[in-house]
């Protein structure tokens, strides 16, 4: 059905919220090792689509892939059904995802927060998992904040525990929702440095982000959405450059 | 340079400064010295308390009315039946507020006209109700619904589709009847307690355990059962301490093993009503006193990362979130 070398694969995804139609066709192509970066206005739909890759959101007609599988859904025939929520639950598993509100587990420590996924879902060896985590914790600059809880925690520090959790799925593809928007500006620096890292690494990913300058100087690709279509794609460089449209040139003025 | 100046000057003189007066709280102070004397020679100079009665012998060579054989086998049927009901009450309650959280509108349904019924009716009428349930019916059993009908329908006579039955006289004597009024009533105000707290938590740790690759049933126990307990707990601690004391309603189911019975028949055989009615007044304050020292243990508990700081910094940060400002800078590798 797809290219093998194809991570994420949309092809004319629609989705409405009631009668108020979000996203209207949006295509889009991210190969393995990628950096796609996503901007757009205010309410554009930018978070809705990315919360459609893990199948937070249903869409309401298109399909989406993720390494090859169809998110959501089997196809039989020309039949579509639908995915239990086990199989949804294992979908999403290889994806992992960071949110503008950082969305940690407050009543767990940082480490526990980051080993809870792999020991209950995955059920991996307790022993096993907390090496990782504590390997992972150190990566992103928090190996002496295992026993924290989050609420004592700077935003930055948060954010950075966040993407620790989300990586110790071993996830396949990295979703980002405007990562950073909810930092103080001096804290931006150390969760993009992160995020840096593991593009460097290899690491599929698709951001969601007002960083103009992350987006040139980290991304592959970059999608300018407005209005629940994508308005215009290319490398970032070219994009920021060189806006072709009237509309990716007003939005660019005002951030830049 | 500035900076210099400051960090070399010498640390100025410790304040000492007389503190400031307060007559009124000497005054108030002295008022409720006075009453409290009042109230303890009222207590301990009338002899119709019958303290000795209460706590020493009741009759000659016997114990104190507190301490008889009967009066603590009834305080242990009292504490039994208060945590069989909250049993019923707080795990029925967890399942009813989840389903009515739930989107399935059947199961939603169900669970608020449980919840009507059970808060609107009047737990000593519940449980004189229920042990007399064998009025209705003689036999009680799970099976078929309509068994008989159904057979008929067919032309069976006799069709049985009982898979287990009990004489209602046998299950519903006494401490069953009682055990049931009380806890299907609690979970009704458990349900409604537990829906509460579920929604207390942010709709964004749900999102969050989802992405992970939870489960529903996972997230409900690990992320948001946990946080929602910080909501939970005090409200059930109020309803525990409710239950000790309404267990004396089932004196009239009539169950007997149970502490105000047992007082109640000492009073009717030794024509004695005051103090036995302090007796019982006593113990009820010793047992929602322990309680009340549980609750707090456990509110530590469940608080878990939300210290005064935490709490304060966490509402700080979601409030400039939503106002799309910005957080500051805090407690940066300290
Ligand atoms: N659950 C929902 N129910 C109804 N409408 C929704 C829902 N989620 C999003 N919307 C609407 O969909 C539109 C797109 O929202 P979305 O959050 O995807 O925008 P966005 O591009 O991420 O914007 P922002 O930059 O502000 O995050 C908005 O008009 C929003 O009001
Ligand atoms: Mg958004």
């Amino acid at each position: 059905m797809t290219d093998a070398a194809e991570m994420v694969r949309a092809d004319n995804v629609h989705k409405s919220f009631g009668s108020l139609e979000v996203l209207k066709g949006i295509d889009l192509v991210v190969k393995p090792g990628e950096v796609c970066c996503v901007l757009g206005p205010s309410g554009s739909g930018k978070s809705t689509f990315l919360r459609c890759i893990n199948h937070l959101e249903k869409i309401n007609a298109g399909r989406i892939f993720v390494d090859g599988d169809l998110v959501g859904y089997r196809q039989r025939g020309d039949k579509l059904h639908e995915l239990s929520e086990k199989d949804v639950a294992r979908q999403r598993q290889s994806i992992g995802m960071v949110f503008q509100r950082f969305n940690l587990f407050p009543h767990m420590t940082v480490l526990e927060n980051v080993m809870e996924a792999p020991c209950k879902v995955k059920r991996e060896p307790k022993a096993e998992v907390r090496d990782r985590a504590n390997a992972l914790l150190e990566r992103v600059g928090l190996g002496e904040k295992v026993g924290s809880y989050p609420g004592q925690l700077s935003g930055g520090q948060q954010q950075r525990v966040a993407i620790a959790r989300a990586l110790a799925m071993r996830p396949k593809l990295m979703l980002f929702d405007e990562p950073t928007s909810a930092l103080d500006p001096e804290l931006v620096g150390e969760v993009l440095d992160v995020m840096k890292g593991l593009a460097q690494d290899g690491m599929t990913m698709i951001v969601v982000t007002h960083e103009i300058g992350f987006a040139r100087e980290v991304g592959d690709k970059l999608i300018f959405m407005d209005g629940g279509v994508v308005v215009e794609q290319g490398a970032p460089r070219e994009v920021i450059a060189n806006p072709q449209h009237e509309r990716t040139r007003a939005f660019l003025s005002k951030v830049l | 340079m500035s900076d210099q100046t400051t960090s070399e000057r010498a640390r100025p003189e410790a304040i000492k400064a007389v503190p400031v007066r307060h007559p009124w709280r000497w005054v108030s102070i002295a008022v409720i010295a006075v009453l409290a004397a009042m109230f303890l020679h009222l207590l301990l100079t009338n002899d119709n308390f019958r303290w000795s009665f209460i706590f020493l012998e009741y009759q000659e060579g016997k114990r104190g009315v507190m301490f008889t054989e009967p009066v603590l086998q009834g305080l242990r049927g009292t504490i039994l039946l208060t945590i069989t009901a909250m049993a019923i009450g707080i795990g029925l309650g967890v399942i009813l507020a989840v389903m009515r959280l739930s989107p399935n509108k059947i199961l939603s349904s169900v669970a608020f006209i449980y919840t009507w019924f059970f808060r609107a009716a009047p737990r000593l009428i519940l449980a004189i109700l229920f042990g007399n349930l064998n009025i209705l019916w003689s036999r009680i059993g799970f099976g078929l619904p309509f068994d008989k009908q159904i057979g008929q329908l067919f032309g069976i006579d006799n069709f049985n589709g009982q898979f287990y039955g009990i004489r209602a006289v046998d299950l519903l004597a006494g401490f069953v009847a009682g055990m049931l009024a009380l806890g299907l009533s609690e979970a009704a105000y458990m349900a409604e307690i537990v829906r509460a707290g579920l929604q207390s938590v942010d709709e964004g740790q749900t999102e969050a355990a989802v992405a992970l690759g939870m489960s529903r049933f996972q997230v409900l126990r690990r992320i948001v059962l946990p946080q929602a307990m910080r909501v939970i707990v005090p409200p059930t601690g109020n309803e525990t301490i409710a239950m000790v004391k309404d267990t004396s309603l089932v004196a009239y189911v009539p169950v007997t093993g149970e502490l105000w019975f047992q007082l109640q028949q000492v009073s009717a055989r030794t024509f004695i009503v005051f103090p036995v009615l302090v007796a019982a007044l006593i113990w009820y304050l010793i047992l929602c006193t322990i309680l009340m020292i549980g609750q707090y243990f456990l509110e530590r508990h469940y608080g878990k990362g939300y210290g005064a700081v935490g709490k304060a910094k966490q509402r700080l940060r979601d409030i400039e979130v939503e106002q799309g400002g910005r957080i500051t800078k805090t407690a940066e590798g300290s």
